[in-house]
C-alpha cells in the first residue's frame, strides 16, 4: 500500500517556488517521484503519467520543520496516561530515547500537518539530562515509518527549571553535569574495572554514561536549554571544556551576547513570541531572533506548544515583524533546522533527490489569510482532514447528525 | 495554584509537558440588557473602593488618510478621525481639524478602536511569576465571591506595558478558575498608574468569575466538590443563600426598621448578581456544561454575560444566540486537558453565523499582545470554511463585543462620535501578521508611541533590570 502510494509521480506546476537553497523561481514546476524531488525548475519535462497539480498563483515551499515540542508524546496535556516525554525519577536520563513512546495515531499529528508542518522534533523533558530527541515526519502508520533520525541530540537543561537537580543552585547544576561528563569519560577508559566493580561509584548509571559518549566525542549534538545570559555562558564553557557540538535552546537573553554566540559557532533554537520577563530571563524580548541572526548566529525558529505546532508560521511572521528578513525566517523553519538536526542531505529544501515534503500555499505562508492547499509528506498527498475538520463538519449546521 | 491561571504549559519551561490547567470565569447579566441599569438597591450604600481615574491631558488629534475600521459596520478607506478631550468628535472621509490639533499622517495605516481583553490576569498573576506574585486564586474555599481581583492587582506588573504596545486599552482582570465562584473581576483602563483605583474604568460594573468543570473539581478533590454534579450543587447552595440575603437587605433598605442585617461580603457579591449589578463571567469549556449553567441562571433569575474559553460554544451556537450570552474564546487553543479537546478554529465564526456574540480573549500575558492576530486567525478560518465573516465582525470580536461583555459598550468599543477616544493606529492591516500598533491613545492620551522611546512606559520593576533602556522588549 505504502509502496504503491510512493510510486506516484506528481507535478506541481506554475507556482512560485521557494527552493531555499536558491532564489525563488516564478512559474516553476516541482516534480515528485517515488517520494523524492525528481526535478525543479521552469523547464521540467512532465511525464505523461504524472498527476498534475496546478499551482498557478500559489507559493510552493518545503514542508516546515518545528524543532520543538512533544509531537506524538503528549495527547492531552493534563492526562498523565497520555504523556510519554518525561522519564520519572532519573535526573540523568541520557539513555532515554523517546522514539518508542511516539503514538503514530495521535490526533495532534493530522491537526498539525494539514497546516503545513511536515516534520517535528520529539523532545524529552523535565530533567538536567532529559534524554534523546528524535526527528519525525508527520505521516506513517508505525514509529519506524515516521522516524527521520534517531537520536538527533541529547537534551540537557541548565535553566531555572532544573535547579533542584543540582541541589537548588545553578552552581550545583553545573558541577553535577561536569561530574557526569567526567565520569562518562572515566567509565569509557575503565570499562574493565567497572565491570569488575573495581571503581568508585560513578555519577550516573552505566547505560546513561554510555549514552553520553557520542556527545563527548562530538558525534551527537547536545541541546542545552538555557535562557539567562550566565546560563548560556555556562553552556558555552561546557562546550569548550568537553569539545561538545552544542545547540542552544530557548536562549532568551542570547541577544545580549550575540557576538559571543556567533564566534562560538553555536546554533540557537528560539521561540520568537517570548517577551514575558521571569527571573530566568529578565532580558527576554521579541527582537532576540533577529539580533542573533544579524550577528551571524545560525537561528532556528520554534513553536514550542505541541498542540499548536501549526502556529510555527505565525511565529515566523512575527520574527519578520521584529527584524528578521522574510527569507531568513523561511530558512529558519526549513533548511536551518535540517542542518542543525543533521538531515540537510535529505530535508529542508526543494532540491533534486531530497525527500518530497512539499507544501502548496495560497500565498505568503506566514499570513493568516493564506490557506494550505496541498501537503506532501515523502511524496504522499496528505488528505486535509483531521478530527477538528470532522467536528466542524458535524456541527456546521445544528442540530448535528450523530 | 498558579497552574490554574494558564491553560497551557508555561512557556519558559518549553520542553516540559507538565499538565497545567486553564483559568477563568463566567459572567451573567440581566437578560436582554445592553448595559446594566443602575442598581435600584444595593446591599450597602457606602463607597466601594471608588475609581480615581482621571483623563490625561492631550491635545486634539486628527488622523488623516488612514483606513478607519469603525467596528460599527463601516470601514472607511482614506478616512479621518478627530478626537479631543478624550472624546471622538468626528469620523469620516474628511473631518475639520482644529488649529491646535496634532495631525497624524495615516497614509498606509489602519485605525481601530482600542482593543479590549475581557479575560486577563495581568496584575493578579504578574511577571516575573513567582509565588510572591501569585494572587489570582483564593483557593481556600470553593466559593469566594467575597474576594475582588482589584485587591490583588499590581499596577507595576511589567506585562502591562507589553499589552499596551499590543493596542490594548481596557482589560477585565479576573480571578482564576480554581473556585466555583472565584470573586469579582475588575474592568481597568490599561495605563501606567500608581494605584489600581487610578485604573478603574469609571462606571464599569464588576464581573463575577465562576468556573465549571475540571479545575474546581480537581482543586477541591479531597474536600469537595469532586464531581461536576458537586460543582452544580455548590453554585446552587451559594445562590440560595444569596437570595435570602438579598431579601433581608432589600427589606431593610425599604423601611430601615430595626438593626441592619449583618454584612456578608460573599453573599453581597452574589446578591448584586441577582440584582443585575454584577455581570457573570463564566469559565466553561463543554457545551453540555454551558447549557446547565444557563439553567442555573434561570433557576435564580440571572443571566450569564459570557462563557469564557467556551471551546465547545459552536456546538450550542443556537442556544447561546437565543439566550444572549456571549462566548469569549481563543482562536486555536486546544488539547491541554480533556475538556479542551474539541476546540476548533471555526468556533468564533460558527457562533457569529448563528447570530451569537463572539469575543476573542487572551487569558495570557503573551496572547494579549496580539489579539488582532488571533482575531485574524479565527476570521480566516471561518472564511476558509465558507462562513461569510466580515472584517467588521472580526474587529468587533476584540472591541465592541468585549465592551458589551464588560457592560461598557455605550462608552467604548467603536469609533463613533461621542465615544471615549480609545484609538489604535496600526502600521498595516491589523489582520496581517506583519502589523504592529504604532500609537495607542487611551481616552485621548497618547500612552504608547512605537517611534518615541519617551512614550513607551516602563514599570518600576523594569528599571535597572533590563538592559538597553529605551528598547522595546
Amino acid at each position: 500500500m505504502i509502496a504503491l502510494v510512493l510510486a506516484q509521480t506528481i507535478a506541481i506546476t506554475g507556482g512560485t517556488v521557494f527552493p531555499i537553497t536558491g532564489p525563488k523561481i516564478e512559474q516553476a514546476t516541482v516534480l515528485i517521484r517515488d517520494g523524492k524531488i525528481a526535478a525543479i525548475g521552469t523547464s521540467v519535462a512532465i511525464p505523461a503519467d504524472a498527476t498534475r497539480i496546478d499551482a498557478t498563483g500559489k507559493w510552493v515551499t518545503p514542508g516546515f520543520i518545528d524543532g520543538a515540542g512533544q509531537m506524538g508524546l503528549v495527547e492531552i496535556g493534563a492526562v498523565a496516561a497520555t504523556r510519554e516525554a518525561v522519564l520519572r525519577s532519573d535526573s540523568i536520563a541520557a539513555a532515554f530515547n523517546v522514539a518508542e513512546g511516539i503514538n503514530p495515531a495521535s490526533q495532534v499529528i493530522p491537526v498539525t500537518r494539514v497546516e503545513g508542518i511536515t516534520t517535528t522534533l520529539a523532545v524529552p523533558s523535565g530533567h538536567l539530562v532529559s534524554g534523546q530527541a528524535v526527528l519525525i515526519d508527520l505521516d506513517g502508520a508505525t514509529i519506524e515509518q515516521m522516524l527521520v533520525k534517531t537520536p538527533v541530540a541529547i537534551v540537557a537543561d541548565l535553566s531555572e527549571g532544573t535547579k533542584d537537580e543540582g541541589g537548588g543552585s545553578r552552581a550545583g547544576v553545573a558541577q553535577r553535569l561536569r561530574a557526569v561528563f567526567r565520569d562518562a569519560l572515566e567509565y569509557e577508559r575503565r570499562r574493565v574495572d567497572f565491570n569488575r566493580s573495581q571503581i568508585q561509584p560513578l555519577a550516573a548509571s552505566e547505560a546513561n554514561l554510555e549514552a553520553l559518549l557520542p556527545v563527548l566525542h562530538g558525534e551527537l549534538p547536545l541541546v542545552v536549554i538555557a535562557n539567562r545570559r550566565s546560563d548560556i555562558q555556562t553552556a558555552l564553557r561546557f562546550a569548550r571544556e568537553f569539545r561538545l557540538r552544542l545547540v542552544l535552546a530557548g536562549a532568551q537573553e542570547g541577544w545580549e551576547i550575540a557576538a559571543e554566540l556567533a564566534q562560538a559557532g553555536v546554533p540557537v533554537l528560539v521561540e520568537p513570541l517570548n517577551n514575558i520577563p521571569s527571573y530566568d530571563a529578565l532580558g527576554v524580548r521579541y527582537e532576540n531572533a533577529a539580533r542573533l541572526i544579524r550577528a551571524g548566529v545560525k537561528v532556528v525558529l520554534l513553536e514550542t506548544d505541541t498542540h499548536n505546532s501549526r502556529n510555527l508560521r505565525q511565529q515566523a511572521g512575527n520574527a519578520v515583524s521584529y527584524g528578521m528578513t522574510w527569507d531568513q525566517a523561511l530558512r529558519a523553519i526549513t533548511l536551518t533546522p535540517a542542518e542543525v538536526f543533521g538531515v540537510a542531505d535529505r530535508y529542508g529544501s526543494l532540491d533534486v533527490g531530497k525527500v518530497a515534503n512539499v507544501v502548496v500555499w495560497s500565498g505568503d505562508p506566514f499570513e493568516f489569510s493564506t490557506a494550505v492547499e496541498h501537503v506532501y509528506i515523502r511524496g504522499r498527498e496528505i488528505p486535509l482532514r483531521s478530527r477538528q475538520t470532522e467536528l466542524l463538519e458535524r456541527y456546521r449546521s445544528l442540530p448535528p447528525t450523530y | 495554584m498558579r497552574a490554574i491561571r494558564e491553560c497551557r504549559a508555561a512557556r519558559s519551561l518549553w520542553y516540559l509537558a507538565m499538565p497545567l490547567a486553564a483559568a477563568c470565569a463566567t459572567a451573567s447579566a440581566r437578560p436582554g440588557a445592553q448595559t446594566p441599569a443602575p442598581a435600584d438597591t444595593t446591599s450597602v450604600g457606602r463607597p466601594q473602593y471608588p475609581s480615581t481615574y482621571r483623563r490625561h491631558a492631550n491635545p486634539p488629534v486628527v488622523i488623516r488618510n488612514a483606513t478607519i475600521m469603525t467596528a460599527t459596520g463601516q470601514e472607511i478607506a482614506s478616512g479621518s478621525i478627530l478626537f479631543r478631550d478624550g472624546r471622538i468628535v468626528a469620523v469620516g472621509t474628511t473631518v475639520n481639524a482644529p488649529a491646535d490639533a496634532v495631525i497624524v499622517d495615516g497614509t498606509g495605516k489602519f485605525v481601530t478602536p482600542g482593543i479590549i481583553d475581557d479575560h486577563s490576569h495581568l496584575g493578579v498573576y504578574s511577571a516575573p511569576g513567582t509565588d510572591a506574585e501569585s494572587d489570582g486564586n483564593e483557593s481556600t474555599n470553593p466559593v469566594t465571591a467575597e474576594v475582588w481581583a482589584e485587591h490583588s492587582f499590581w499596577p507595576q506588573d511589567p506585562q502591562i506595558p507589553l499589552a499596551i504596545a499590543g493596542g490594548i486599552t481596557t482589560i477585565q482582570a479576573l480571578p482564576g478558575s480554581a473556585n466555583l465562584i472565584g470573586g469579582r473581576g475588575a474592568t481597568l483602563k490599561l495605563i501606567p498608574a500608581r494605584t489600581v483605583q487610578e485604573m478603574k474604568f469609571p462606571g464599569a460594573p464588576h464581573g463575577l468569575k465562576m468556573a465549571c468543570g475540571e479545575n474546581p473539581k480537581r482543586v477541591y478533590r479531597s474536600r469537595g466538590p469532586s464531581t461536576r454534579m458537586g460543582n452544580m450543587a455548590g453554585y446552587r447552595a451559594a445562590f440560595i443563600q444569596a437570595e435570602a440575603y438579598r431579601q433581608r437587605w432589600d427589606k431593610w433598605n425599604r423601611n430601615h426598621q430595626g438593626d441592619a442585617p449583618t454584612r456578608d461580603l460573599r453573599l453581597e457579591s452574589l446578591a448584586e448578581v441577582l440584582r443585575g449589578n454584577i455581570l457573570v463571567q463564566n469559565h466553561c469549556y463543554r457545551a453540555d456544561e454551558m447549557a446547565l449553567m444557563l439553567d442555573l441562571g434561570h433557576e435564580f433569575g440571572f443571566t450569564i454575560r459570557s462563557f469564557h474559553h467556551a471551546v465547545e460554544a459552536y456546538k450550542i451556537a443556537d442556544l447561546l444566540a437565543r439566550e444572549g450570552t456571549a462566548a469569549s474564546v481563543w482562536a486555536d487553543w486546544w488539547g491541554f486537558k480533556e475538556e479542551a479537546m474539541d476546540g476548533i478554529h471555526e468556533n468564533a465564526a460558527l457562533l457569529q453565523a448563528a447570530g451569537g456574540r463572539p469575543v476573542i480573549h487572551s487569558d495570557s500575558p503573551s496572547g494579549i499582545q496580539r489579539l488582532n492576530q488571533e482575531a485574524a486567525k479565527a476570521m480566516q478560518a471561518g472564511i476558509r470554511a465558507g462562513i461569510a465573516i466580515t472584517r467588521d465582525q472580526a474587529i468587533r470580536w476584540i472591541t465592541a463585543n468585549p465592551a458589551w461583555v464588560l457592560g461598557i459598550d455605550s462608552i467604548v468599543g467603536t469609533l463613533e462620535p461621542g465615544k471615549m477616544a480609545d484609538v489604535v493606529v496600526w502600521s498595516a492591516d491589523p489582520f496581517s501578521v506583519y502589523a504592529k500598533a504604532l500609537q495607542v491613545f487611551n481616552d485621548g492620551w497618547l500612552v504608547y508611541d512605537r517611534g518615541d522611546p519617551a512614550r513607551q512606559p516602563r514599570t518600576d520593576f523594569e528599571l535597572g533590570q533590563v538592559p538597553w533602556a529605551g528598547d522595546t522588549r
